[in-house]
């Protein structure tokens, strides 16, 4: 039987995750795999259901977006790291992405566009990346647009984006962290939106949901006090095809929804500070 | 950087010396020195030593100084460090105009170029303004609160400095990221405008020290024994000087890897054509010349000094730049050399600074040791081997496993 060690590979993941992958196929009792979808299992890759987000942990991270290796992303489109001549960027961040839900539902509304999911528990990335690598060798030419990275969200977005590169950022049922004086944990907050405003482009959206209130009244608190960010209007809301899958197309929003949770959401548009 | 690691650094901190620190007013009127707690100011015009006057009603600094700044015009001048006290001076004549607390302890100051606002960062990585209207009227400043206006998620700042022109206020953190904001005009609203990053040091790798020069220059020194050059608009690193390779001062860590030392300081010309770096175990100083046409650095001369155990730990450099100031230790002995031998002040000077001239060899060498110690812990980030972090981990109830 063969092992996912994937683990451990650190950036050259999607060269033995295939490996791992394919040889998980060839094998049909893979307790791994879900007989139904074949599709990698949760239950196998279930992690602690938070994580510290101060704790310093060993992981690579790029020195900088220039170096974000597309190739080992996005293969098919970028089949080797000296053709990516850095014309086509990562649009779409999902931050805190979890299990993965919103990029598989955005990847085929936005065939042409590239998203990362960002996250920081080890264990649910490995998840993200079987499923991400199940679902393109399951349907042949898509899911090509999506990728997942493990890193820090609050201390490395620079790092990974240029200014102004995002066009579209997401938060959704992000950890609450309810005591006041791990409100600094959270990933809304006045210092941090300062930077989420550095690598969103004027006019890129910023999309946030939650089930716990005093949480969504907490994003909406710094978005609105935030000079850098505008409210979209209900017309525009309305006419966004993302809004509408805020509260259902994560493992989490649909927890919500079978519970019958209320969710609260907010979302706000990058703009110009009148300074 | 977890809070447990946070708070037993500092801890572990209280046994350490804090590097002594030097600055010197803009047109060499004056030159302060900070050891420990203690922060000495000789007037350099007069040739005398300043008291201290503190009208502010602030306690007095009680615990290490960590950072101090002259203003750019030099009227004002600003203390802080681990007693959680930003005291802020005027310089003419020398009197605390006015004690901040900080809630936590205070790493980085600036003064902003029209002297209107001190900035401060905290342990935090949070950086923090204060309002100095009033100041010029030569009141007392009441009431003045701090209000926080910008932050690096929970690293510790190292260097807080405002660019020549005043459109930007530059903050470097210990992890590694230097990040250039623009000042508005209200910074007390918040500082929210990113103007770039400058990466491209590894996050593992700290930063010691930077200083911006003219035309939208920066100058870094770093624990991995670079001096780097940046583009502060755009955030691009135009060139990186390996110091510690060059000078072939290569150095055992105690361990079996040997490495190259930390650059522990540095200082530019105010043109930013010369820049002064000290470096951890080098008995001197190191001269780099910086192109600003063809964005280069390189090394022009290696000073050395012949002092036994010279570690300079803190540099500065007037407006009018005729002489480099270098404090060592954090003792008292030897604390300041100048380019050429003639130090204005003389004897008495060295006195005041010193402390006491005669202090003998054995504790100075001793003392050395502590400082080279404390620099390197604060320079080098604490790496923790495997089974202590785990340790670490199970002695925390935050990490709960929950299914
Ligand atoms: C409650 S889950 C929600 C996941 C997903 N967005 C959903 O809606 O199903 C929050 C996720 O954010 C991740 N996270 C928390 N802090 C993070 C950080 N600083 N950087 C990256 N991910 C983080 C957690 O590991 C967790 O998977």
């Amino acid at each position: 039987m063969c092992s996912i060690s994937v683990s451990q590979v650190s950036f050259g993941w999607s060269i033995s995750v295939n490996l791992v992958w394919r040889e998980m196929l060839e094998n049909e009792a893979n307790p791994y795999l879900s007989k139904t979808t074949r599709l990698p299992r949760k239950r196998f890759y279930r992690a602690r259901a938070h994580s510290n987000p101060l704790s310093d942990s060993h992981f690579p991270v790029p020195v900088a977006p220039s170096q974000v290796d597309y190739s080992l992303h996005y293969p098919q489109l970028f089949p080797s790291s000296d053709q990516d001549d850095g014309s086509q960027k990562i649009k779409f961040a999902d931050i805190g992405c979890g299990f993965g839900g919103l990029l598989i539902s955005l990847s085929t509304l936005f065939p042409e566009t590239l998203m990362i999911g960002m996250e920081l528990r080890d264990k649910v990335t490995e998840y993200v990346k079987e499923r991400i690598l199940a679902l393109r060798v399951a349907n042949p030419g898509q899911y090509q647009n999506i990728s997942v990275a493990r890193t820090n969200s609050m201390k490395y977005i620079p790092n990974y984006f240029e200014k102004g590169q995002l066009s579209k950022m997401f938060f959704l049922f992000p950890d609450p962290h309810f005591k006041e004086k791990n409100h600094r944990r959270r990933v809304i907050s006045m210092h941090l939106l300062d930077e989420y405003a550095y690598a969103l482009e004027v006019g890129g959206i910023i999309y946030t949901i939650t089930d716990v209130e005093e949480l969504g009244e907490w994003m909406k608190a710094c978005l609105e006090d935030h000079p850098m960010f505008e409210a979209l209007t209900e017309e525009d809301l309305e006419a966004d095809p993302v809004a509408k899958l805020l509260g259902s197309a994560t493992e989490e929003g649909q927890k919500v929804a079978r519970n019958g949770g209320q969710t609260f959401q907010t979302v706000y548009r990058r703009i110009m500070p009148n300074i | 950087m977890d809070e447990t690691t946070m708070e037993e650094g500092d801890h572990s901190r209280d046994t350490e010396v804090a590097p002594a620190l030097v600055a010197v007013h803009p047109t060499q009127r004056s030159v302060a020195v900070a050891v420990g707690s203690d922060l000495r100011v000789f007037d350099l015009q007069g040739g005398c030593s300043v008291s201290l006057v503190d009208d502010s009603g602030g306690r007095p600094h009680n615990d290490s100084i960590r950072a101090i700044c002259y203003g750019a015009k030099g009227k004002l001048f600003v203390s802080a460090g681990d007693d959680k006290l930003v005291k802020i001076w005027n310089t003419d004549p020398w009197s605390c105009i006015y004690t901040v607390s900080s809630e936590k302890r205070v790493s980085a100051v600036a003064i902003s170029n029209d002297a209107l606002f001190v900035c401060f960062a905290d342990k935090f990585g949070v950086v923090w303004a204060v309002d100095l209207d009033g100041f010029h009227e030569n009141q007392v400043l009441v009431n003045k609160k701090a209000v926080p206006i910008l932050a690096h998620y929970c690293s510790i700042i190292t260097s807080l400095e405002f660019s020549p022109d005043g459109q930007f206020i530059v903050s470097a953190d210990r992890d590694f990221k230097i990040r250039v904001t623009m000042f508005p005009k209200k910074p007390l609203d918040g500082a929210h405008e990113i103007q770039s990053f400058c990466l491209g040091l590894y996050p593992a790798l700290p930063l010691s020290a930077f200083q911006i020069i003219p035309q939208g220059f920066l100058v870094s020194g770093s624990g991995d024994s670079t001096v780097r050059l940046w583009d502060i608009t755009s955030g691009s690193l135009l060139d990186t000087c390996e110091v510690g390779a060059e000078a072939g001062l290569l150095q055992s860590n105690g361990g079996e890897e040997e490495c190259y030392p930390a650059v522990t300081d540095l200082c530019a010309t105010p043109d930013g054509s010369l820049v002064a770096v000290a470096i951890q175990s080098l008995s001197g100083i190191m001269l780099l010349s910086c192109n600003l046409s063809a964005k280069t650095l390189s090394i022009v001369k290696v000073v050395t000094i012949m002092e036994e155990a010279f570690i300079p730990t803190s540099l500065g450099i007037s407006s009018a730049a005729e002489l480099l100031w270098i404090v060592t230790d954090s003792v008292g002995y030897d604390p300041i050399v100048l380019e050429d031998n003639e130090v204005p002040g003389g004897v008495q000077l060295l006195e005041k600074l010193q402390g006491s001239v005669s202090i003998q060899k054995e504790v100075f060498l001793a003392a050395a040791e502590t400082v080279k110690s404390a620099m390197r812990s604060l320079l080098i980030k604490k790496q923790y081997s495997v089974e202590k972090r785990e340790f670490r981990k199970k002695g925390r109830n935050d990490r709960k496993i929950k299914q």
